[in-house]
């Protein structure tokens, strides 16, 4: 296996800058590493090798003229699988879509592509992003780089395991209620929650809208910084995509964090307890992470966010609400599977439906539709909606005391596969540090922190709406001081290490 | 708080869902459980509180960016039709509605 995979958006850049390589070489030696790592990891589900030739030829072109390049260019990138990409087969893990090519790109597609990033292909994900494991795939679960007897978390799984294993430099994710983060911090790289509104959502295949996000995936917080600085802005064909000047994320990168005041919310420790249990060892790690901090100068506050242990249970009914009316398009009449020989519509529906979905994304249907229903919509979905309006508060007053939050990414490091798939609600119990911030629409970032039984653990730090450009800039002092992390072992390669 | 076997027939055909037997048991648990774990919230002080339904950060209201009302380029026919199942003269085609079992 080449080491280029496990190279950062800079160098890259640079490398192809200087013609020591081409953005083409770079691309060839990503689907060797992929073909080679695939079988292992279950991560890619679609290639797109006559596109990346297209835009690697591209971008080889402006470097034999010796043309300024783009930002991200020549660098290698993997889509998840509920973003749309024109005549590319985009599956979102389910069998309803197992032949769906979109008619157009995702805006956040486009702008990498625009941006000089050269598209791999789509990366496997649990079905319609309903998951935190990956296993609710109808494609396979993806496994774990680091053990691959153990999930990659969700549900952006597929993303985090390429990146991890440097099958791509960096991914795009979705987020609804950890599914960015909570990857990320399975496979040890940075994953980035945009505020909501930051990063457009055109394109992406619904799933709860008023919680999906689109966000990306890399190996550092500059990598991370780059593509958000490429995909981030408004976008007339998102009506939610917010009209909010886009900072220079990598310049201000090196802005210092000394003096910074940073909100430890006890629940976040203590709430753990009665669910189940925080790990000692993400717990130890944790700890390590706010120590380095607080020697970098910044000043460790503890603070209360009282109404996130409700966080989980309101997010599980606005987003199946909001998933019951998003997935009712799915009916076997315009796109996707329509089961066959059905006598009658009604019939063509329900069959349609019942051999396309799977089990935990409907599941997910039936309980929004049920918080939906007459009888119960006060009871649940208003009820929901209205905690939620207290999670939102919870972080507003927070961020009058304090710049940032934080807090662990996930109670435990990566699970066994097959361990947790039976026991619906324990699996929505992994997503209790993420949930909070999708339901306020603040950002977060996860990155790793160490490890605990030789598996990654996540930090993560959440801002104010539109704080971005801080979240970035502590992460990147904090991998300093941290060090670096990873590759994994089995994907280790001479020279190849993620911290550029 | 038990999701009886009716109510979980009931919201599957409401979400046009043909579950089979052994589906519908298990759903009947799961949701049962969920559904208990949700009645956590009637504990939450709610007085004065608005529901939320979307995040309004700064520049995020739908309501406020309503662009004007002009007809522009959009889907040819042909890339409307590209992904159906069964299209026909221009138009999607459907198993008959009318005369079927679910007229009643």
């Amino acid at each position: 296996m080449t080491e280029l995979p496990l190279l950062s958006v800079e160098i890259v850049r640079r490398r192809i800058g200087e013609r020591q390589t081409t953005a083409t070489a770079l691309a060839e030696a990503c689907f060797g590493a992929i073909a080679a790592a695939n079988p292992r990891l279950n991560g890619y589900l679609t290639l797109s090798q006559e596109r990346a030739r297209t835009q690697a030829e591209r971008i080889d072109r402006l470097a034999d003229q010796g043309l300024p390049l783009p930002p991200l260019a020549g660098v290698p990138v993997a889509v998840k699988d509920v973003l749309s990409t024109r005549g590319l087969r985009t599956t979102c893990g389910s069998r309803m879509l197992e032949n769906y090519l979109p008619q157009y790109d995702a805006t956040a597609v486009e702008r990498l592509e625009a941006a000089g990033a050269v598209i791999l292909g789509k990366v496997n994900c649990d079905e319609f992003a309903m998951g935190s494991s990956n296993e609710n795939s109808a494609y396979g679960p993806v496994r774990n780089p680091w053990d691959t007897e153990r999930v990659p978390g969700g549900s952006s799984g597929g993303s985090a395991a390429a990146v991890a294993a440097g099958l791509g430099v960096a991914a795009l994710g979705s987020d609804t209620g950890g599914s960015i983060r909570q990857p990320a911090a399975f496979c040890g790289v940075v994953g980035l929650l945009p505020t909501y509104g930051r990063v457009s959502r055109f394109g992406l295949v619904a799933f709860g809208s008023s919680l999906d996000h689109v966000g990306p995936l890399a190996r550092s917080a500059k990598d991370a910084a780059y593509l958000l600085a490429a995909i981030a802005g408004a976008d007339p064909k998102d009506a939610t995509s917010a009209d909010v000047p886009v900072p220079d994320y990598v310049a201000e990168l090196e802005q210092p964090i000394a003096g910074l005041k940073i909100g430890i919310p006890c629940e976040a420790f203590a709430a753990a307890g009665e669910t189940g249990g925080l790990d000692a060892g993400v717990n130890a790690a944790v700890r390590g992470a706010l120590d380095a901090l607080e020697r970098a100068d910044c000043q460790l506050v503890e603070i209360r966010l009282p109404h996130t242990e409700y966080a989980t249970a309101t997010y599980y009914l606005i987003a199946t609400a909001e998933a019951s009316a998003n997935l009712a398009r799915y009916d076997g009449v315009r796109y996707g599977f329509r089961a066959p020989e059905a006598e009658s519509l009604g019939a063509m529906y329900r069959q349609t439906r019942d051999h396309g979905f799977g089990a935990e994304v409907k599941r997910r249907i039936l309980l929004g539709t049920y918080a939906l229903s007459a009888g119960y919509y006060d009871a649940y979905y208003r009820r929901a909606q209205r905690v939620r309006a207290r999670i939102a508060e919870d972080y507003r007053q927070a961020f009058q005391q304090v710049d940032v939050i934080a807090m662990p990414t996930t109670p435990t490091p990566a699970f066994r596969i097959g361990e947790r798939i039976e026991d619906p609600l324990r699996m929505y119990l992994n997503d209790i540090y993420t949930v909070s911030a999708d339901l306020a629409g603040v950002p977060a970032i996860s990155l790793p922190c160490g490890l605990a039984g030789g598996l990654p653990v996540g930090v993560q730090f959440t801002g104010n709406y539109f704080a971005e450009s801080l979240l970035l800039r502590l992460a990147h002092h904090y991998e300093r001081l941290r060090g670096p992390i990873g590759p994994p072992p089995a994907f280790a390669t001479p020279g190849g290490n993620g911290a550029q | 708080m038990q999701v009886s076997r009716e109510e979980v027939e009931r919201i599957a055909a409401l979400a046009h869902l043909d579950l089979t037997a052994e589906e519908l048991a298990r759903m009947q648990k799961d949701l049962s459980r969920i559904v208990e774990y949700v009645a956590q919230l009637e504990r939450v002080n709610l007085e004065g509180v608005e529901p939320m339904a979307q995040v309004a950060a700064a520049g995020a209201d739908p309501e406020a960016k309503l662009r004007a009302d002009e007809a522009r380029p959009g889907f040819t026919q042909e890339q409307a039709l590209a992904n159906a199942p069964q299209a026909a003269a221009g138009c999607f085609q459907v198993p008959r509605v009318l005369g079927g079992e679910d007229e009643a």
